[in-house]
């Protein structure tokens, strides 16, 4: 896959006088899959929101390959394939797991062609493929509303994959979840991270060894080390903001 | 099953007419009243269109319905020609009273039926677009954005209330004469009109159906329960909102066009803030976000208050407000809900 890179690049976001962000840079190479971890406040969830157009920055370059993202809103990010996965599980409750999996496919957004559209032969196969691969084939006519904690995550990276997004963004994927059903989903994410980029944000450090990739550590807004598992543990600056000075 | 009852009452619906027009034992008042009722099912179709579906709460749309009346309203007056009390050949007796010279530039058209029904449907759609645009775009939601509909419908009364806005001031247009060249005190005109509000509300209902089961029916009610999800999902929800709101102020306008000359007046008080909360109440009390229970609501509220008001006048604001009250804590999927569960 020939997918672009994620350039960020002394990003700054202010909140009456609260940074958020500060001079935050970083590189996603296409393909690459990436952990983020931080202690609480570090700004990764707003890092996110810069990314996918819900906040705009203060000052700073966001681009994705050559489209500076820091222009466009929310619904021509997404178009753009950049796809986000929140921390508290969101699906329409009052569809079915399947009109679900129906509404992310890759289609038609606007009204009219909504009105119009059908959902074609090869398109039904490609939704019943993903609820085979998220393990909800039997759920297809139930009610979203009516899945389980764990069951709304896998549903949600589902409607992702529906997407196809060049780059993923996933915010704690793994939070609330019991044993059995983390190991169901790093084995989900890993699936997908080998077509992809994937940025990963997690504060269960079990999981992000599990990934086995580069892992960038942001405290107050700003990268504060970057490497593999091993180097960033190592970091006395690290260990500082994790373990109190 | 389902279609089958729907064909039935349909069919005994036209029926009606046809008794009255024999003389078979339907009164004139059966064909005047049931015939409101059908415009008052179209306005409350299209605001669970918009509510139901959508989530957009619109307290203020009877303004729609009542920018419709007024367009063919201002037909029919044109229509009235020479017939006024003050006999003048083109202005309208209230313009003769107040002394204008000649037609406000804003009458040009009306004197054609093509141009005021497609009045009765830009004017609505157009006020829908912009204040919509406007209130979507700054992503007022949710009770800021019923007040917002409330404050428009209020504030168009106090516009309309005022004799220089030229449409006849408190008391708007009366005394109409024909329409298409029926007289309208005729059984004849009553029984057009209300075959045509008869097949206008089937229309409506077809429209919403179709738009409820399709793909866009599902992306309202992802707009309703999750608007930001769906954004990141790609989907540009101001697109999908506007569109909605403007076709539900289009049909309220078609209902408001249909009401005027089956009750023979139209005045600015169709545009006070009660006649759409009483919409609103038809909605919830049918079934929010099912098309069939708004229409069913409309009926069932409105009989109970023709009923009522000749009954026991005085009690019938009681009588609405602890419909209100039960529907929303013992029927929360309303009257349609209840039929649904029975079987």
């Amino acid at each position: 896959m020939s997918g672009r890179a994620l350039y960020v690049d002394g990003v700054s976001v202010v909140f009456d006088g609260f940074r958020a962000l500060n001079n935050l840079s970083f590189i996603i190479e296409p393909g690459e899959l990436r952990a983020v971890i931080g202690p609480n406040g570090a700004g990764k969830t707003t890092m996110m929101d810069v990314i996918t157009g819900k906040t705009k920055p203060t000052a700073g370059i966001v681009k994705f390959g050559d489209t500076d993202l820091t222009r466009l809103d929310e619904p021509r990010i997404a178009m753009l394939g950049i796809g986000r996965k929140f921390q508290k599980p969101t699906v329409f409750d009052a569809l079915t797991v399947f009109e679900n999996l129906e509404l992310a496919l890759k289609a038609v957004r606007g009204p009219i062609a909504c009105w119009k559209w059908r959902l074609a032969a090869e398109q039904r196969d490609r939704i019943e493929a993903v609820l085979r691969e998220i393990g909800l084939s039997e759920r297809g006519q139930d009610l979203a509303g009516l899945l389980s904690h764990g069951q709304r995550q896998w549903l949600e990276i589902g409607m992702l994959l529906m997407q196809e997004p060049e780059l993923l963004l996933v915010d704690e994927p793994v939070a609330g979840m019991t044993d059995q059903e983390t190991e169901h989903t790093a084995a989900l994410l890993a699936r997908i991270a080998g077509q992809r980029s994937v940025v990963v944000v997690e504060h269960d450090l079990e999981f992000v060894r599990a990934l086995g990739c580069k892992v960038t550590v942001m405290c107050e807004g700003t990268v504060l080390s970057e490497g593999s598992i091993d180097h960033v543990q190592n970091d006395p600056r690290v260990i500082e903001v994790y373990l109190g000075r | 099953m389902r279609r089958l009852i729907i064909l039935a009452i349909t069919l005994l619906l036209a029926l009606l007419p046809a008794l009255n027009l024999a003389g078979l034992g339907v009164s004139d008042f059966v064909i005047t009243v049931v015939g409101k009722w059908l415009c008052y099912a179209i306005l409350a179709l299209s605001i669970d269109l918009a509510w139901g579906y959508a989530g957009i709460l619109s307290l203020g749309h009877g303004a729609f319905f009542a920018l419709g009346g007024y367009a063919m309203g201002m037909h029919l007056m044109r229509l009235i020609g020479p017939r006024g009390v003050y006999g003048h050949p083109v202005l309208p007796d209230f313009m003769v009273f107040l002394g204008y010279q000649e037609l406000p530039w804003f009458w040009w058209g009306f004197q054609s039926f093509p141009f005021a029904m497609l009045m009765a449907l830009l004017i609505p759609g157009a006020l829908a677009f912009l204040v919509g645009y406007l209130a979507f775009r700054s992503r007022i939601t949710g009770v800021y954005l019923s007040i917002l509909t409330q404050a428009l419908t209020y504030a168009l009364m106090l516009a309309f209330f005022r004799n220089d806005m030229g449409l006849g001031g408190n008391n708007g247009f009366t005394d109409f004469k024909e329409l298409l060249g029926i007289a309208l005190n005729t059984p004849l005109a009553r029984a057009l009109l209300f075959w045509s509000s008869l097949a206008a509300l089937g229309g409506c209902l077809w429209l919403g159906t179709s738009i409820a089961r399709s793909k866009l029916g599902r992306v309202l009610v992802g707009v309703r329960d999750a608007e930001a999800r769906l954004r990141f999902l790609g989907y540009d929800t101001l697109q999908h909102k506007l569109f909605v709101f403007v076709l539900s102020a289009m049909m309220a306008g078609i209902a408001g066009a249909l009401y005027v000359p089956q009750v023979g007046i139209i005045n600015p008080s169709e545009f006070s803030p009660g006649n759409s909360l009483e919409a609103v109440v038809w909605v919830a009390f049918g079934g929010r976000g099912t098309l069939l229970g708004a229409v069913l609501g409309a009926f069932t509220v409105n009989g109970l208050k023709t009923w009522l008001t000749s009954v026991a006048p005085d009690l019938w604001l009681f009588v609405l407000g602890a419909v209100f009250v039960a529907v929303t804590l013992l029927l929360p999927r309303g009257l349609i809900g209840l039929l649904e569960k029975r079987r």
